[in-house]
């Protein structure tokens, strides 16, 4: 099998093609960066099979970061090398194509975006390029799969680029292979290009991003209410609970699986809230009360990043964040943590310095609730209106902004600089936004149904062992006198390593006061990371990196739930 | 512009610059790995640029250069001296 590699400058297109050649879906983005991992995956053309590796885009081999080394050393045991190149920018992306030819491996060109550069005026003389660089040039199109068979058939062709390469001559060599293929036609700006001029500069770009943060947030409440009210509840309360009654009668004579499938009566009902059996509580909770506004974050989200705004977002908002310590695109990691902290710390690769990374991922696994946890708090506290969020997302903004000028403080390293390409608008693709969705619910289910499962197979487990008891005794102390809850809550605070939704759907049965489910919400939210978020920041970070993280998220949630205990 | 002043070059870093003022860029001043960035990216002297957007309290500059829009923070856009068109 041979092993090919996609190579290219960022946001260029390379998951999309990647995406057409295998048939596997992977979350491509319009914003540089979006691909953090390596992708492998295979394809067959002709009754031949090819290894074909994803990697994140470079803009030079010269192997400064160490991002840029990795793919370094991923290119250098390429077999085949299928360089994508925008065509709206080739200037730029043929740099990496001249540095490829240093590599001395097969190679060809992608020349994606074709239709976009296009309609850019920008023509490009494809014979004309093949005969110079004496490598196959294939105009493409990732996103509607125009050319990829073509892509394929060529592929044999590939060969090592037929240039002499001058180390500091590069840009120069560009330059005349430039001059000789490619032309420009003037032409007035698009409304769309004036929008992303009108979206850069702050007078409109303010207000703007206001409306769409205001757009997008009603969008995620009104569909994720909308789905549970109109579909998901009735469907559970009218089809499963009549299924459950009966299977509780049938399970009569054996107490174990009665309490573990279906679980205690409230008020002699089955609750599907606080009854905490495997099919009651372990089903409802992840299905009906998070997957809505999950599915609806994620429908938005998808948007945001396919359109190409959250690179401008973060480029508005760097004159703030720099005041802060960190730099606009800080907001990326923060937006998608705000969906599943797990790709929010994944999402700080973007960044170059380790430092940079791990305040961005311990403040926004500190601050940055995931939708599951939000679910779930607006369902606790969305009854008592803006008097019982507000007080949460303002406690978590405030101590967001305060870690993030402690860590500024600390440093002696000055606030990293803003430099970034920025992608045009572009409209998203219903079908990569339906694929993109249908992946992360995907992922969404097999990651949260299992783990609440077992969160609540947990506990029942506590209950009837008895360790619950002691625990709480043990906790009471701090649980009591600091942050005055009841010494019950170190249930939450358990499941909370395991799912932070479930977590709070625990204090239901608690019956605690506003103040105490503000209190409760806040010090669940920044106390510690679930275990997939933990693991995920233990990867990255190594166990000293963890054990520092750890330390000071125990510190500030005590601190901050005392503080809010003793205001309120 | 008074007679006399024609002929006379400006040179600003990115930073000082208006929106929608353009020029060459003639000197980047930094360390090997920021010239490199700014390479990568297209940037490096003799090249010709266009200031797209210019935030105000120290926020970064937008430029056009290569094709591309590219966001440069301010630090780093008060290294890059742009001859500008008159």
């Amino acid at each position: 099998m041979s092993r090919v590699v996609l190579v290219g400058n960022p946001n260029v297109g390379k998951s999309a093609i990647f995406s057409r050649l295998t048939g596997a879906m992977v979350i491509a983005a319009n914003y540089p960066g979006s691909t953090v991992e390596y992708t492998q995956g295979s394809f067959s053309h002709e009754g031949e099979n090819w290894d074909i590796i994803d990697i994140p885009g470079t803009y030079s081999l010269d192997g400064i970061s160490p991002a840029e080394a990795v793919a370094d050393d991923v290119i250098r045991r390429a077999e085949l090398i299928i360089n994508v190149v925008d065509a709206t920018s080739l200037e730029r992306n043929l740099r990496l194509t001249l540095q490829l030819a240093e590599t001395g491996h097969p190679l060809m060109v992608a020349l994606n975006l074709w239709d976009e550069a296009t309609t850019k005026g920008v023509q490009i003389d494809v014979a004309q390029l093949e005969r110079l660089l004496g490598v196959p040039v294939v105009p493409v199109c990732g996103l509607s799969g125009e050319g990829i068979p073509t892509l394929l058939q060529r592929l044999h062709d590939a060969q090592p680029l037929n240039i002499n390469v001058a180390p500091d001559t590069h840009w120069q060599q560009v330059g005349e292979i430039v001059d000789q293929v490619q032309q420009l036609s003037h032409r007035h700006p698009t409304l769309l290009e004036r929008l992303e001029t009108w979206s850069l500069v702050p007078w409109t770009g303010i207000p703007l991003a206001l409306l769409v943060m205001g757009v997008a947030f009603e969008l995620v409440r009104f569909l994720g209410e909308g789905l549970i009210r109109w579909g998901l509840d009735p469907l559970f309360t009218y089809l499963w609970m009549p299924i459950m009654r009966k299977l509780f009668q049938w399970l009569d004579g054996i107490p174990l699986l009665q309490s573990l499938l279906i679980g205690q009566l409230i008020d002699g009902h089955i609750d599907f809230t606080q009854s905490m059996g495997l099919l009651t509580t372990g089903l409802y909770v992840p299905l009906v009360m998070v997957l809505p506004y999950v599915l609806a974050f994620y429908l938005m989200l998808g948007i945001l990043e396919d359109t190409g705004y959250l690179p401008r977002l973060g480029i508005l908002m760097d004159t703030v964040m720099h005041r802060v310590g960190l730099h606009g695109l800080t907001v990326i990691p923060m937006l998608l943590g705000l969906g599943c902290n797990v790709p929010g710390a994944l999402a700080t690769r973007i960044f170059e310095t380790r430092r940079q990374r791990f305040v961005a991922a311990v403040l926004m696994a500190i601050c940055v609730p995931c939708m599951g946890q939000t679910a779930m708090m607006v369902a606790l506290l969305g009854p008592y209106g803006w008097v019982g969020l507000l007080p949460v997302a303002g406690t978590l903004l405030v101590l967001w902004v305060v870690l993030a000028l402690v860590f500024k403080w600390m440093s002696r390293e000055p606030a990293p600089e803003l430099f970034l390409e920025i992608p045009p608008y572009r409209m998203p693709s219903g079908r990569a936004l339906a694929q993109k969705l249908w992946l992360r619910m995907r992922q969404f289910i097999a990651e949260a149904v299992p783990f609440v499962l077992l969160g609540v197979l947990l506990v029942s487990l506590l209950h009837s062992l008895r360790i619950l008891d002691g625990l709480a005794h043990l906790a009471a102390p701090m649980l009591r006198t600091l942050l005055g809850l009841p010494e019950e809550a170190v249930v939450a605070l358990i499941m909370g390593l395991f799912r932070k939704d479930l977590a709070v759907g625990m204090l239901v049965p608690l019956q605690l006061t506003r103040e105490q489910l503000i209190v409760a919400s806040v010090v669940l939210a920044t106390y510690f990371p679930c275990i997939a978020t933990f693991s995920v920041l233990l990867r990255e970070f190594g166990g000293k990196g963890m054990l520092k993280a750890s330390v000071l998220m125990i510190g500030v949630s005590l601190l901050v739930g005392s503080i809010l205990h003793l205001v309120l | 512009m008074i007679s006399g002043t024609e002929g006379v070059t400006v040179i600003l870093s990115i930073a000082q610059m208006q929106a929608l003022q353009g020029g060459r860029v003639v000197a980047c001043h930094g360390g090997y790995g920021f010239m490199r960035r700014l390479d990568a990216m297209g940037i490096r002297p003799g090249v010709t640029i266009k200031k797209i957007v210019a935030q105000p309290f120290r926020g970064p500059s937008v430029i056009r250069v290569c094709g591309t829009q590219v966001a440069i923070g301010f630090g780093m856009a008060q290294r890059i001296l742009v001859e500008v068109d008159e």
